[in-house]
């Protein structure tokens, strides 16, 4: 970006009118640290599993009915009799599961390498928001094949919000637009479910003008002080990327083409029956860790808020973290509690799965216990009393003794 | 305030800020219930049919009702439990109606997160919500797990001594 590029001709007029060619290369010579490790690459992953639900959910709404009556019908129509149908739905279904996967990698990437602190605050916060609308997204869609699950989900969830005093009631009549989970609920949800993607890739282009600020974090967590420290985006991390996808896709598809309902559940392949509530509702695996949480606490309104919670405080993690260093590398006590942090939250993830009765719940109170323990006591007690180890004096230096370049 | 142009822009602005607030109104409300959901009739129930100890459940609102025809045992058991056992206090009488106090009626939906709750089972002989673990005694009351209420009672009123009307 340093030196600027003349543009001469048709690509000289064309930029005098619209900047693209300068955007363009402000991509291709974008600065980043040249010592990113293979973790650095969940960001394009998510990129592109976004992208893959956009175009699949598009060709998808070309043949779905929103309709209690006729919405299970039209998907079974898509599976059965629509040209390559199974596919686009078996895409979009296994899509899901592989966006979360990547976006929890990414996340436990931030959390371990401090990309929460300054001055990246606010790209983690539209990376919390990003979450939360990707959740909601998925959530609704997971309502629209009107099945068991499809239904007895959308009933639980929404009845969340009747946790709050006075105004619950009103608020989750407001969301059905009934009395009841719905004809009104299904067409609204379907209606969100095709807007909030949009709104997930706007998010998206602020989230990444917010990481050109200040470019990205590194495994050492120092920041570029040279150019040195750097080396253009394009073609390096281009080609990085594009490693990372071919381990992607070969993930995807062997889920699409070999497994693609290992990862849901049977009971959505019965239709929606307000008279029936399945025996065991389980959300889909990658909210079973939030659903531990909520199920752990024997008082309602208390479950509703630990569950929101066990999200929103990661907000605060760029705060209750106080040590100036970033990267986990260099805090040895930190990272056990770290390790011992992601096991909590895969063994809630399992407890999730589990019926809501005996040992699991007390399992799952103690799973609670440390999950809210972790960020609000052993984050900023180990941050403030923790011996770092010494840090390299600069990204080049500590890449020239591991790389020997 | 300096100048009359300021006024002008001040009150251009804050009558444009009240307007398009005013709007909110209609675009909230028009995801409330609308006139052919709220018109959903009232449900009449026969209960001619129901035998001693059968629960029956029926749909009002688009929502489960059980209809439960109570044994002498089961509204015993009901009666003999201290209020201050209860984390909803109410009596049995509070939740029959006099002289009919063997039908219970109550909307068949766990008051945690709205799954339908299994007629005769749970530790207290009542109803046990399978989600989440909720346990309701022979009255329909919470006794155990999250669940904060007991099981809701709809309006009804017995037209003759065999049918009701839920609504």
């Amino acid at each position: 970006m340093s030196d600027k590029t003349e543009y001469k001709g048709l690509k000289g007029w064309i930029e005098h009118r619209l900047p693209i060619f300068s955007s363009l290369e402000h991509f291709s010579k974008y600065q980043t640290p040249k010592n990113l490790n293979y973790a650095w690459n969940f960001g394009s992953m998510a990129g592109i599993a976004l992208v893959l639900q956009i175009l699949t959910g598009l060709l998808l709404a070309m043949h779905y009915t929103p309709h209690i009556k006729m919405a299970f019908q039209s998907v079974e129509s898509i599976m059965r009799d629509v040209n390559y149908g199974w596919l686009l739905r078996y895409m979009h279904a296994v899509g899901a599961s592989m966006f979360f996967m990547v976006v929890y990698a990414h996340i436990a990437r931030g959390l371990y390498y401090g990309s929460y602190k300054s001055p990246r605050e606010l790209l983690w916060f539209f990376g919390i928001i990003l979450f939360l609308a990707m959740m909601a997204t998925a959530f609704m869609g997971y309502v629209l094949p009107w099945g068991q699950m499809s239904f007895w989900g959308a009933t639980v969830i929404t009845n969340l919000f009747s946790a709050f005093p006075l105004v619950g009631e009103s608020i989750v009549t407001w969301l059905w637009g009934g009395f009841s989970v719905g004809n009104p609920t299904l067409n609204r949800f379907f209606a969100l479910h095709y807007l909030l993607p949009f709104m997930l890739l706007g998010l998206v282009v602020i989230h990444i003008a917010t990481l050109h600020q200040h470019g990205s974090n590194n495994p050492t967590g120092l920041d570029v002080k040279s150019k040195k420290d750097t080396i253009n985006f394009h073609p390096y991390y281009t080609v990085k990327d594009f490693v990372g996808f071919g381990i992607f896709f070969i993930i995807y598809a062997y889920f699409v083409f070999f497994e693609p309902n290992y990862l849901g559940h049977p009971d959505n392949y019965i239709p929606a029956n307000p008279m029936v509530t399945p025996t065991h509702i389980v959300p889909e695996w990658y909210f079973l860790p939030f659903y531990a949480i909520l199920r752990s606490i024997p008082n309602k309104l208390a479950g509703v808020l630990a569950m929101f919670g066990s999200i929103l405080i990661l907000f605060f993690l760029p705060w209750l973290d106080k040590c100036k260093i970033r990267s986990g590398n260099y805090r040895p006590i930190f990272k056990v509690a770290y390790l011992f942090f992601i096991i909590d939250v895969v063994f809630l993830g399992w407890l999730g799965g589990k019926p809501a009765e005996g040992d699991y719940i007390s399992m799952a109170q103690v799973a609670t216990f440390f999950y809210f323990f972790y960020f609000l006591i052993l984050v900023p007690v180990i941050s403030i009393y923790e011996k770092t180890k010494p840090l390299p004096a600069s990204i080049s230096e500590d890449f020239a003794k591991h790389k020997g370049a | 305030m300096t100048n009359r142009r300021d006024f002008i822009v001040l009150t251009a602005s804050a009558l444009t800020a009240i307007g398009a607030a005013s709007f909110m109104w209609p675009v909230i409300d028009s995801l409330n219930p609308s006139a052919d959901v709220l018109a959903l009739a009232s449900t009449e129930v026969d209960l001619t049919s129901i035998k001693e100890g059968q629960v029956v459940k029926v749909a009002w609102r688009g929502k489960p009702v059980f209809v439960k025809y109570r044994t002498p045992e089961e509204i015993a058991a009901a009666k003999t439990v201290p209020l201050s056992e209860l984390r909803d206090p109410e009596t049995d009488e509070q939740r029959t109606k006099p002289g009919h106090e063997q039908w219970l009626i109550m909307v068949a939906i766990c008051t945690h997160l709205g799954c339908i709750p299994i007629p005769d089972s749970g530790d207290f002989g009542g109803y046990f919500c399978p989600c989440h673990g909720s346990d309701y005694d022979t009255a329909g009351r919470i006794r155990k797990g999250p669940a904060p209420l007991n099981l809701i009672i709809p309006e009804y009123k017995f037209l003759t001594d065999t049918k009701i009307l839920i609504g």
